[in-house]
Parts: C-alpha cells; structure tokens; sequence
C-alpha cells in the first residue's frame, strides 16, 4: 500500500490495521546473485538501485543487527555537497540531486529539509580555504556562498557574531540547498522499497567467513544462519569493514575511531539552518522534534565500542556555547558514539577489490550520510557492470598503490 | 494563604519556613524543603502540564528525576529562564517563578488540544507516510508547521549569566546514590579510612528512607538514622558528600561524571550554578535503587493518576495530601504500604484494586484489617476526568463485573524497575529478572559493585547489609586493611514481591507520557514489521523523551512481549546511554568560557606590539600582528607603507612563534638529513639552511632553517604551526625507526623571543650593537652566537623577505628590552615594524611559499620548483613516496605567478583558473590562486597560483572567472622580485 | 578518558597521551628498493582489527616517549603497554 495522505485518512478510520509490514522478515535464501553485507542507508541503497536500475532483484542484504542501526541511525545527518576536488563535488552532487526527489522516489518520507549549511570561517586561513572552495563549487556548478559575518547572522540569529569572542566569526560558507534529513526513515524507506522489489533483507545475521575458490574469485559468504553462495559480494559495512575484508583476507587503508554525537532536550525551533564550524570542531541543527542535534570530533584511538570519552563531548559544547550563547542552560539529553572507518586522505573507497567479485564501499568517516543515494546508487552501477562507475572510479583502492590521493582534510592545515 | 493539602504534622518540609513563588503567575506559599511538585500538590494544583502531541492535561505523575509530565520554565530573568525542568526536582526558594510550557492561551485551556481531534492519523510514523507531494511543499508547508508543533519549551534570550565550575577527583570508593545501601556502603567504606565520595541527585540524603513512616533501624525511626549517620559521615576527613550531585555518565576504566547543582535552590548566589565532577574511582558502588512503574491502561494519563510510592513520598517526605480520596492499583504489594501510609494519614481508600488473584498476604490481611476495600484479580479499564481524574472503572477479570469508582487520586503500583543506567554504561551485562520484571545488574566489567534496590533487593535489611558488605569490599579492593560483617537490625516487614503482568490492550493507553506513546502506536510498529526493540523505540518515539524512558521501558517491552507472544527477555534491551538524566551544557563547558575558550599565546613581544599599535589575529592559538597602522590608516595603507619601508630602509618584525627545535648528539646530523629532504649532512657549524621536511606520503609538510650550530648541535626552526607536529614527528622517527642514533631533540620555541630586522639597512641597525664584531664577515646564511646590549643572542643570517635580513633570537625574558633598543635603532634609519601581512607581501614578492597556503596537504616539493630536492640522497623521509606514478604523472599544479593584464585587478585568494573567459558550469579547474597580495614594490596587484603544468605555461593568457565576470591573467614566474637573488646578499 | 599506563611514568589520563596508530610497522630498511606495492601497504594499510590491537602512544604531555600497548578495541581495556625495545 502507497504512502499517501488519503490511505493514510482511511487507515484512521481502520485503526491502522491494513499497513502491511514495511519490509518481510525472510529466511535466507542458499544463492543469492548479489550479496551486500550491511543494512544500512549505504548498503540498503545499492541494494534498491541494483534492482530498480539494474534489473537485479535477487539480492540479500545482510545485517548482523538490526536494519539502520550502524551509523545510518546514529549520525548527525548533514547534507551538503560543496566539497573542494572536483572528484568529490561529482559524488556529492550526485547525491544531493537524489537527495532533492528521494521521498517521491521511496515513497517514504525521508525528510529532507534543505534548510542551508553553512560553515564558519574563524581565522584569515580559513577565510581563503572557504573561498576556494566557493570558487572551486561555482566553477563545477554546486552551489555555495560566500557570507560576511553580518550576513551570516541574518541568516542564522542566534550566532554570536561578536569580534571579541576568543575565535571570532570572520564569515562564512553557505550551501543553501544543504540541509538534513530524517536519518532512521532514510534507511526504513531504502528498506520497504528495495524489500518491494524482491531484496531480501536479512536482519540478525552476521557474515563470519567469505568463501573464494582457488583463484580467489569469491563464491559465498558464510554466515550464522548457513552458508549463502554468491558470486558478487559487496561491503557496505561502514566501521567494521575491515573486519569483513579480513575474511576474504585482505587489508584495508582503513582506521576505525568512535565519533560522538548528542541532542538536547527539545525546545521549539530556534536554529534554522545547519551550522558547521570546522576550527572548534562543532556542527549543529536543529531536528524537526526541536531537539539541538550536535556532532563532536573523533576519539582518538582505533575503537569499535560505540561509546567515547566525555573530554570530546565537553570540548564540542564548549564551542556550542561560546557559538551559540543561548544554548549554555539548554541540557543535553543523550549522548552516543558510531563507528567511523577512516581512510588516509579523508576520502571514501568506492570499487572493485583484489579479489574477484568483491567489491567494497568504505571510508566514508563522518561524513557518509550525505552521500547516501549517491554512493548507494555509484555502488550498484560498479557491482552490476563489475567495473566502477565514472563517479566512483577515483575512489578505488587502487589510489592508494598509486598516491593519487583526494585529500579533503588536508586543505585545511594550518601552517605559517 | 493557606495551603489546602498540607498535613497538620509530619513531613521532613521547614513548616516554620514559608516561600512564596509563582506557577503561571499564580501567587502561591510552599515550605522550605518542598519542591515544586510537592509545593503545587500542597496547594491544590494537579493539572501542571500539557503532553508533546496530544496536549493531553497532565498532572505530576512521579516524585523524581524520572518524571515525564511535570515540566516548567522557570523565569528567572531572560539569560537565566530554563526550560523543560521538572517540576520534581526543582526546590522551591523565595520568588520562584514557574510557567507552565507547550499550551496556548492557557494550561486549562489549550487550542493544541485539538491535536487530540487527529489523534487517529496522527499515529506513530504517520509523518514518515505523507507531507511529500514535492520538496517545495514540504520545505515551505508541513515542515515548518511540524517544527512549529514539536519541541517542548523555549530557548532562553540572551547569554547565561551564571558560572559553572568543573573539578577533577581522585577517590577509591565512589558511592553513587545516598539511600539504604548507599549510607551503609559509606559508613562502611569511610571506617577503613580510604577516600570516599558519596553522591545522591536529591538535595537530602536518605533515598526511601526519607519517605519512611514506621521502621525503626538500629533501634530508631530511619530518618533520624539516616541523619545521625550523615553527621558521622560530615565529620569523616576522607568522604566527600555530594547532594544535588547527579552521577550521569559512566565511562571507561571507571571514570564517572558527575554533575553537581549548587545554586537552583537559592533566589541568588555568587557561587558557581552547577559543577561538573570527573571522578577517576578505584571501585564504584551503584546504589541508585529503583523506579516504581506506572500500569498500562486506557486513560492511565490523567492528572491526580500518580504512582504509588510517589504519593507515600509526597505524604510522608513532604507532608503533603496528594489527593481526598484515592484508589490503589496495586499490581505488587507496595501499594499496598501506600494505601496504608495514606489511610493512616487520613486520606481514604476506596479501593485497593489488585491484578492478581489473592493468595495469602500479610499485606492484604493489613489493608483489610485497616478497613480498606481489596479487590482482587481486579483491574483498571478506563478513567474519566478532563482536567483531573474523578472515575475510575475496573474489572474484575474472572467474573467480567465491571464497577465504577470515583476517586481524584489513583495510584498505580506496577512493580519496580531497578536502576542500571550507570552499570549498563560501564558496559556490564544485564540479565533479565522473570521474578521482577526487570532487568537487573549480570556481569561487570569494570571495578563496580551494585547494592541494593538497583540489583532487586527490596527488602530493606538485606539492602542494608548489601550496602554495608559492598561498601567495605570496595574499600578493601581498593587498598583499605580489611572489613568485618555488620548486621543492620530493622523492624521492617520484608516482603515486596510479585508483579503482576497486566493485560495489556485499549486505547489511550499510554506507555510514554511525554511523547504520547501508547500501546496502539507500538502495537502499529510490530505490525509494520518493526521487530527489534530499537526499531519500535525509533518509530514510536517511546523512550525518547526527556525522562529518557525511566517509566516506559520496561513497559514497551511487556507491550511488545504481549503482541508479538515473545518473553520479555527475548526482546533484548535498548542501550542505556549517557547522560542518566539531562545535563546543562554549560556545567560540561565550565570554564572554558571566553578567553578561556581556547588558552591565548602571546609572544614575549607583545606587549611591546601592542605598544605599537598593532592590530593583531588569530594564528592557530597565538596572537600575531598583523599590522601596525598609523593614526587614520587602514590594512591596505598600512601594509602598502610597510611593505615599502622594508624594501626601501629595514622593518622589525615578530618572529618568535617560530617553533624551535634543539637537535643534539653525534648523529644530530645523519638523523636530520633523513628527515628533511634537503641535504644537511655537509652542512657546516656555523652555517644554516632552508629546509623542507615531507610526511612519509611525499607531502610537504613543514619547512624551516636548520642551523648548525657545531658538529653535534643543531638548531631547527619550524613552521608556528608546525611546532608541535614537527617534534613529534622527530620523535616517532627517532625512537621508534632508528632508536639507535644518539641524538636530543629539545623544544626551545619558548626560550627565545625572535625579532626579523630585513631590509637594505638591517646591517646598519645592528652593527652598532655588536662592538667589534664586523657583521660583514656573517654571509648569507651564516650563524653565530652574539651578545647584544650585553644579552647572549643567536643571530641568523636569513632573508624571508628577498633583502638583507637578520634573525635575531633572544632570551625570551631580555625580548622586549632588545625590541626597545632595535626599534629606536630602526626608526633612527627610517624603518618601522611591520606585521605578519607584510611579511606575507614580501615573501610573496619572493616567490617564497607558505606551508599550508601554496601548500594543501596534497603538493610536492616538485610542485614548488624543489624538484632536485634530495636528489642525491639514498633516502629520507618521504623520498620512496615521490617515486609513486602519481607523484610523476602529468598535469600535477605547479607553483606559478599570476599577473592581471588590467595591472589593477587584485585576484581573490582561492579563485579558480580556466582558459575560457566564461567557462560554462563543470568546467575542469586548472588551479588556483594561493596568494594575492597588492604589491607596493611593483606597483600592481601580483598572486601565486597552483597551476596544472604550470612551468610549461608561463607565458599563457588564461582566466579567472568571477560572478561578475572573468578576469584576463598572465602566467609568470613566481619570482617577482630580484630574481638572481642579489639584494639579500649585499 | 582512558587511564593508560605509560611503562616510564605509570598511569596516567589519556589525555596526556597522543595515540599513534597501529604498532610494530616497520619502515622499509631500503625504501628505494621496495616495490609501490610493499611501500603503500607500509603507508596506508592497517590491520585496524575489532579485539587485540597493537598500537602506538606517544606521551607528550608526560615523558615525551614512544611505548607500545595491547588493547581490546571492542571494549577499549588495556590488555599491556610496554616499552618500544619489548616484545609483546
């Protein structure tokens, strides 16, 4: 049954009754023509493109938890996508033009509020690393702004503006067409609609060996529920990829660290746009329950306990404050961490692998939410067509045999 | 005023101490000791609040920190307003000012309530199944009208005056919760002298026991025990006691936050409003008890529904009558100390319904003999009551008779849910208890002990002993000498068991009262296929409101066991997440407030700079100056005059943030020839070079001069942002791939302050300063050590500008006497000092790169014209990494010039470099401009770009394209200046 | 925070600390001989497993030395530190 106002309307009158369930609970199937392993918004996309796009429908999605519940469910759901290298805007773009009809495409309510991200500049470098990157997304057709400090203010009322704070606000980037979304339902919607074209989606079963013939070519996964062939496997395991590829053994340029994120209690709206401030480490938004939604830094060992320590969290509401002054008596209501895997220039690994029909979508650190149409969609070409798609090729492994890195992160070093 | 519903006697309130405060602007007089709840209950006022969705009345349900309905601003001027606080934790003080929050125009009369008429739609996740005709529709429509409706109170206006405080703290037995086990646990653990801190959330110590009417323990009432004992505990050194202090988060290696209140309960204070604890504990005993449950049943949300204990709690603690007639659901026997506690005050019971079918029960044979009504196998269908509940109907379920009651107060006692937030954080494992209903406390992790309620005892002497045995085992694990067993007589009645599971069906029955969650919604989920309880918790909103699911999560789970014929404890549990109840953001920033956001480093100069007028900004930590303008002089004035002076006399310019790193040992010279990519082993004492230090990828890095002082000594300066990076990186190298060299690496950034004299005149300056010593025989590049106005300098002969140029480095305390002395010696020469703007022109001028400006993390040294770096040697850091393919593949960005062919346009920094003048959208850059500067000896604007191939196009014509139009550039060289490099060698 | 027992100082709070990576990399003796494929997986490839983990800290606000630890990364407990001349 349609999502829709007027099936709404009438399950009202029915109590509700006639919802059927929004995705099947199935046992898995002993073959499967393709296999994701991660129930996430990444790998629930593929998943629905390979079969929407691809014709490829017999296909199994494995989750060794619950659908949704990695980092899908547990992010600060930012989107934007006017990032520095043109590889990069090409990805996010990508995503953010699905991201602008996904509801209508899932017909499932994701959400999406393009309500402005807009990005902090607090010293002179970080003024030019802005700019260029304004330039650089004008040039490729992305939009983003350049914002005096007033104007950033017009736009966001409650930012403290004052040139006496410790770092002051100098200006700011603003990618109007960024915004956020509704994390849950973005892995809940990918989930009914590629359930509705056939995809298994295997909750509760973890993947413990990856089965590949003599010449490595993969041939099935092992998991606890029984041994499933396959001859195209795809990794869609955020921060425990490199556990995966372990089995098929292989080694991944890949770290995994705890990432915390926290909401305050709900307060009615006050914030109306994403903030981001790189050079205090905080990001902030606004949900549409009206909780504070606030991303902090990661810890800095590798970790796969989803908690972090309470030194990261206080550091980010140190800056909230000092950004946002209002908030110093607002409360924070919960606290958590994900698993971010982390790749050495910040970019995410999208492709083919060593071994044959393994492929591997990884790396995406804290910023993978956004990307979510977007890789799930690049991901689903590369896996059909065993090659990678034109957005996804510079992401491949492969660069880092041959040093051509995509360094987002390093542009913004700071040196004099 | 008179207070309707205060008791004649009893209650731990200061009768003697009247408070007048205000709820919705209604003047009211509660007692010192009360809080909010219990104050507006004295008064006669149920209806407190309004739910999220439904805007539902809603009245005080609870008598702690897990209330979910009473929630209230409190007013206390426009930076000190505060939301969403209960009502149950608040202490009342002189003026307090509450308001009620989400209803217009008015708490008895709420226009939101016509969210009720929708009710049916508006089920869980209905929202998830509409609102998306288009995107614009959402954006401008239902978007804003869901935010409008959502959210609980309003932001404050302005800044939070307040302070917060934050303390470390070392102890060997942290006990969190001062009840029953609590107390004992700490009597226990102080006797044997190790340092305790105990906390409790509450403002008095005692937990349940405050609330006890007719125990006796050690032979007097519990609450003159409790006080006898806290006395004790005051006169210990080694405890610290912490009220009001709530223990919120528990992280590894038993670290737990707590988060003190210290000024809430007073009209005004000085004092810091709240302090954040981070105790670092050898054990830790949780005594935090547990939370009594509310029943599932249709209407279980009206105001004068409250659970039992909670009433007892306001009737005993706070001697308030929370209602003229009651009726008790009691579902475990401790409704039945409720209604006795209840009656024996005077309040009558009409009727003590109870689920369960009667076996024997010395609590039933009390209540009957008391006169009280008991119904057994009886249950709750509904309740009637728009503002305040005055109906009740049950059932009996083995006959089916239904019967209506009429009571404004029923209590519900649905069994009690042992506290294991803290435990679950500190990742110990949970088991489900079938006998309790609840989960308790398995297997630990880290060095804690539970005790008490929070592991599911109920019985008042075995919580006791609990308490004592894990009190005195923690301090004994901890390092004290030893314990002893101590029995703890009371005269309690020790039975508190058996829960009786409800049916569990209707509508309007609530599982979450703040988000108004009920069983109908979760039951939505299960048949949408959300299975996990995680999935049912995201969907429903259940457990997601403030109270953070104290009341409802066991509950959703019975819900959830019931549809699904699944046992409770198949259904796994949601995660217990920091912090245990909502914590301000500003007790977990403290002081970090202000100037105190971020440690500000000043050099040893600045004072003398600021003298000067400078203008100074932010570089990473440090304060630099940026330029020093006259009277009426703005940036571009300024940096076009100093620029100028230097280039024409001499400038004197602050250096000192400069890393600085000593470099010592007799393999000072191999170990720093391996890592830098220049050359530095035939460097020769007394000689220094510019140097460029790569990461292990083959990036620049950081560069700098490296000066060699003697044969085994080095000095090396570093970037001002490299400092740290640059040592620990010589560190990592030293100890871990080549332990074997001897060489000492020793910061010294902050011994000296550094004063830059560039200019044709830098020697005139400085000669006269120098006596005998000739400063000609100093080459370029020479470096020597000095005495200087009688002060041992280290000068270095080195040019960041293209001119004569000195490095003066000082005794960081003997900085500002030489700045004087060389400021006046610079002015005698027409020179003045100039800022980090300046420098900037200048070296730009130079073709000089910046690490971290022409530098991004992704450039070579090639990139920048050092392609011949290093070339010689066998190996260092980051050589294997340049002979990647990518490292020699063309099309890399090269360092270039860029001149505007108007000769005025100044080029912005970060614009983009096509060859078509208006390339259209997804054009391919082929750079950037890194630096853009007006340049006073030229005349005209000049910039540096990273250009693709750059040194194969010097000579090209290409574009900046800008919004307002493209802007024509000629590709050069980036030496604009001087470019044999004479002038520094004069 | 974590509490990590430096082997010169003895414990001490994480924040003194400056986690390094994964331990017991070694640089190529000869880089120049090494072929890109040894070379990137000395660079860039980790083991980064869930369990033991063999990791480098570096105590800067402290002794300032380098030291060795095994650690259980799905529960962040130390398993031992030792010193960059010890074996595990």
């Amino acid at each position: 049954m349609r999502f829709n106002f007027w099936n709404l309307a009438k399950q009202s009158l029915t109590g509700h009754t006639g919802w059927p369930e929004q995705w099947r609970d199935p046992e898995p199937k002993s073959a499967y023509d393709v296999v994701i392993i991660g129930a996430g918004g990444h790998g629930l996309a593929t998943a629905y493109y390979l079969a929407k796009e691809h014709g490829i429908r017999n296909v199994a999605v494995m989750e060794k938890g619950w659908l949704g519940g990695g980092n899908t469910g547990r992010n600060t759901t930012i989107i934007r996508s006017n990032y520095l290298w043109e590889e990069s805007e090409a990805i996010y773009e990508h995503a953010m033009v699905l991201w602008e009809t996904l509801s209508q495409e899932l017909n499932y309510n994701v959400m999406y509020s393009p309500r402005g991200v807009m990005m902090l500049a607090h010293n002179e470098q970080d003024v030019r690393i802005f700019k260029r990157h304004v330039h650089a997304n004008r040039l490729a057709g992305i939009d983003n702004e350049w914002l005096s400090a007033e104007q950033a203010k017009d736009f966001c009322p409650p930012l403290n503006i004052s040139p006496n704070a410790r770092y002051p606000i100098l200006g700011a980037a603003l990618q109007r067409r960024g915004g956020v979304a509704r994390h849950d339902a973005v892995a809940w919607g990918y989930a009914r609609a590629a359930d509705r074209m056939g995809v298994d989606i295997i909750q509760n079963c973890a993947v413990t060996g990856i089965h590949r013939d003599h010449n490595g070519v993969v041939t099935g996964v092992e998991t606890t529920r029984g041994e499933i062939k396959t001859s195209r496997l795809g990794i869609a395991a955020a921060g425990h990829t490199s556990v995966i590829m372990a089995m098929a053994g292989l080694h991944m340029p890949l770290e995994s660290f705890p990432l915390q994120a926290l909401v305050s209690e709900p307060i009615k709206p006050v914030l109306p746009c994403v903030v981001m401030s790189n050079t205090t480490h905080a990001y902030i938004s606004q949900s549409d329950k009206g909780e504070l939604v606030i991303g902090a830094g990661t810890d800095q060992y590798n970790s796969y306990s989803q908690t972090g320590s309470l030194h990261i969290t206080t550091r980010t509401l140190d800056a909230i404050c000092e950004l946002f002054p209002i908030t110093r008596r607002l409360r924070m209501l919960r606290n958590w961490g994900g698993i971010v895997d982390v790749t050495p220039d910040r970019s995410p690994i999208i492709g083919l692998t060593p071994a044959e029909g393994l492929f591997v979508n990884c790396g995406w650190g804290t910023g993978g939410f956004k990307a979510t149409p977007g890789s799930g969609h690049v991901f689903a070409a590369t896996i059909a067509h065993n090659q990678p798609h034109p957005i996804a090729a510079p992401f491949s492994l492969h660069r880092f045999r041959t040093g051509r890195l995509i360094d987002e992160a390093a542009a913004a070093a700071v040196s004099h | 005023m008179i207070q309707p519903f205060r008791t004649q006697i009893g209650g731990l309130v200061e009768r003697w101490n009247a408070i007048r405060f205000t709820f919705d602007g209604r003047a009211l007089i509660g007692f010192k000791g009360d809080t909010l709840a219990s104050a507006l209950l004295a008064n006669g006022i149920f209806l407190v609040g309004r739910s999220v969705k439904y805007h539902r009345p809603r009245g005080i349900l609870a008598a702690g920190s897990e209330e979910p309905n009473a929630l209230v601003r409190i007013v206390r001027g426009h930076g000190r307003d505060t939301p969403n606080l209960r009502a149950t934790q608040i202490e009342i003080y002189e003026g307090l000012a509450a308001v009620s929050q989400n209803n217009f125009p008015s708490l008895a009369f709420d226009l939101g309530a016509i969210a009720r008429l929708g009710e049916k739609f508006l089920l869980a996740g209905f929202y998830y199944k509409t609102f998306m005709p288009s995107l614009v529709a959402w954006k401008k429509l239902f978007e804003p009208a869901i935010r409008h409706a959502a959210g609980l109170g309003r932001a404050p206006i302005g800044e939070d005056p307040d302070q917060y405080a934050n303390r470390y703290a070392h102890c060997d037995v942290l006990i969190i919760g001062a009840g029953p086990a609590g107390l004992a646990a700490a009597r226990a653990a102080a006797a044997t002298g190790v340092r305790v801190i105990l906390c409790d959330e509450q403002a008095q110590m005692g937990g349940s026991l405050l609330a006890d009417s007719d125990t006796d323990i050690e032979g007097r009432p519990a609450r003159d025990w409790v006080a006898s004992l806290l006395r004790d505990l005051y006169r210990h050194e080694n405890i610290i006691l912490l009220p009001r202090t709530t223990a919120f988060g528990y992280y590894a290696d038993n670290f737990v936050a707590l988060a003190e209140r210290r000024t809430d309960h007073q009209s005004a204070s000085s004092y810091p409003r709240e302090r954040l604890w981070q105790v670092r504990a050898k054990e830790v005993v949780l005594a935090t008890g547990a939370i009594e449950r509310p029943l599932v049943f249709p209407n279980n949300d009206r105001p004068g529904i409250m659970l039992a204990d909670a009433a007892r709690v306001y009737l005993n603690r706070y001697a308030v009558r929370p209602g003229t007639t009651a009726i008790v659901l009691a579902a475990h026997d401790s409704g039945y100390r409720a209604a006795l506690d209840l009656h024996a005050a005077g309040i009558p019971i009409a009727l003590i319904a109870d689920p369960r079918e009667t076996t024997y029960n010395p609590w039933v044979q009390r209540a009957q003999k008391a006169g009280i009504r008991v119904a057994a196998g009886t249950e709750p269908v509904n309740t009637f009551g728009h503002l305040r509940v005055h109906t009740l109907q049950t059932r009996h379920g083995a006959s089916g008779t239904i019967e209506t009651h009429h009571a404004d107060l029923i209590l519900m006692a649905g069994g009690w849910t042992p506290t294991v937030h803290l435990f679950s954080q500190s990742r110990g494992r949970l088991r489900f208890d079938e006998q309790l209903g609840a989960h308790v406390p398995d297997i630990s992790v880290q060095r804690e002990r539970s005790a008490g309620a929070c592991r599911g005892l109920f019985d008042l002497n075995a919580t006791l002993e609990d308490g004592h045995r894990a009190g005195a085992e923690a301090a004994t694990t901890s390092g004290a000498a030893s314990w002893s067993h101590a029995t703890i007589p009371t005269t309690i009645i020790p039975i508190m068991t058996g829960t009786a599971a409800l049916p569990i069906t209707g509508r309007h029955a609530f599982v979450d009262f703040q988000n108004d969650v009920t069983i109908s919604d979760i039951q939505l989920a299960l048949r949408e296929g959300f299975r996990s309880v995680e999935h049912v918790k995201r969907y429903t909103a259940t457990g997601m409101a403030t109270d953070q699911g104290k009341l409802s999560n066991v509950n959703t789970l019975a819900v959830m066991a019931q549809a699904t014929n699944r046992a409770v404890a198949d259904l796994g549990l949601t995660s217990f997440r920091p912090p245990y109840t909502p914590v301000t953001f500003g007790t977990l920033a403290g002081l970090s407030r202000g100037a105190l956001f971020d440690p500000i480093r000043t050099t040893p100069l600045h004072t003398q700079e600021a003298a000067e007028g400078a203008m100074f900004e932010n570089i990473g930590a440090w304060k630099r100056a940026r330029y020093f303008p006259k009277p009426g002089e703005d940036l571009h004035t300024a940096v076009i005059r100093e620029c100028r002076t230097v280039r024409e006399t001499v400038g004197l310019f602050d250096a000192s943030t400069l890393g600085k790193i000593d470099v010592s040992g007799p393999d000072a010279a191999l170990f720093l020839d391996r890592l830098y990519a220049t050359p530095l082993r035939n460097l020769s004492p007394g000689k220094s070079r510019y140097s460029i230090m790569l990461t292990e990828a083959g990036f620049v890095m950081d560069d700098g001069i490296v000066a060699r002082l003697s044969e085994t000594n080095f000095h090396v300066t570093t970037t001002t942002g490299g400092a740290a990076r640059v040592l620990a990186h010589m560190e990592d190298y030293l100890q871990t791939e080549w332990p074997w060299m001897q060489v000492w690496l020793t910061s010294i950034t902050e011994q000296f302050a550094v004063i830059a004299l560039q200019g044709p005149r830098a020697r005139d300056v400085l000669q006269p300063f120098l006596n005998a010593i000739d400063l000609a025989s100093l080459p370029h590049m020479g470096v020597r050590d000095f005495r200087l106005c009688g002060i041992p300098v280290r000068l270095f002969r080195v040019s960041f500008t293209g001119e004569i140029g000195f490095e003066i480095n000082i005794p960081a305390d003997d900085g500002p006497i030489v700045w004087a002395q060389l400021r006046e010696a610079v002015a005698g020469q027409g020179g003045c000092a100039y800022g980090m703007e300046t420098m900037h022109v200048l070296r730009a001028e130079k073709g000089f790169f910046i690490v971290g400006q022409e530098t991004d993390g992704t450039v070579i040294p090639d990139d920048l014209g050092f392609g011949a770096l290093g070339h010689a040697k066998l190996d260092f850091v980051g050589k294997r990494s340049l002979a990647l393919p990518h490292m020699r593949a063309p099309g890399r960005l090269r360092l270039v010039g860029l001149l505007t062919e108007d000769g005025t346009t100044k080029l912005e920094e970060g614009a983009q470099i096509t060859a078509e003048a208006r390339p259209p959208p997804g054009t391919k850059s082929l750079g950037h401009v890194t630096s853009s500067y007006t340049s006073a000896a030229l005349g005209r604007p000049i910039a540096l770009a990273l250009l693709a191939n750059g040194r194969t196009r010097i000579g090209e014509t290409l574009n900046i394209p800008m919004p307002t139009g493209s802007v024509v550039v000629h590709v050069v060289s980036p030496v604009f200046i001087d470019p044999e490099g004479t002038r520094a060698y004069g | 925070m974590l509490l990590i027992h430096c082997p010169y100082c003895g414990e001490r709070p994480e924040i003194e600390f400056r986690h390094k990576g994964e331990a017991h990399i070694v640089r190529p003796e000869n880089p120049a001989v090494s072929s890109d494929i040894e070379w990137t997986e000395f660079l860039y490839f980790r083991h980064n497993p869930k369990g033991p983990h063999a990791e480098r800290w570096y105590h800067t606000h402290g002794c300032g030395r380098f030291f060795n630890a095994q650690r259980d990364t799905g529960t962040d407990r130390f398993l031992k530190t030792y010193r960059t001349d010890e074996t595990p």
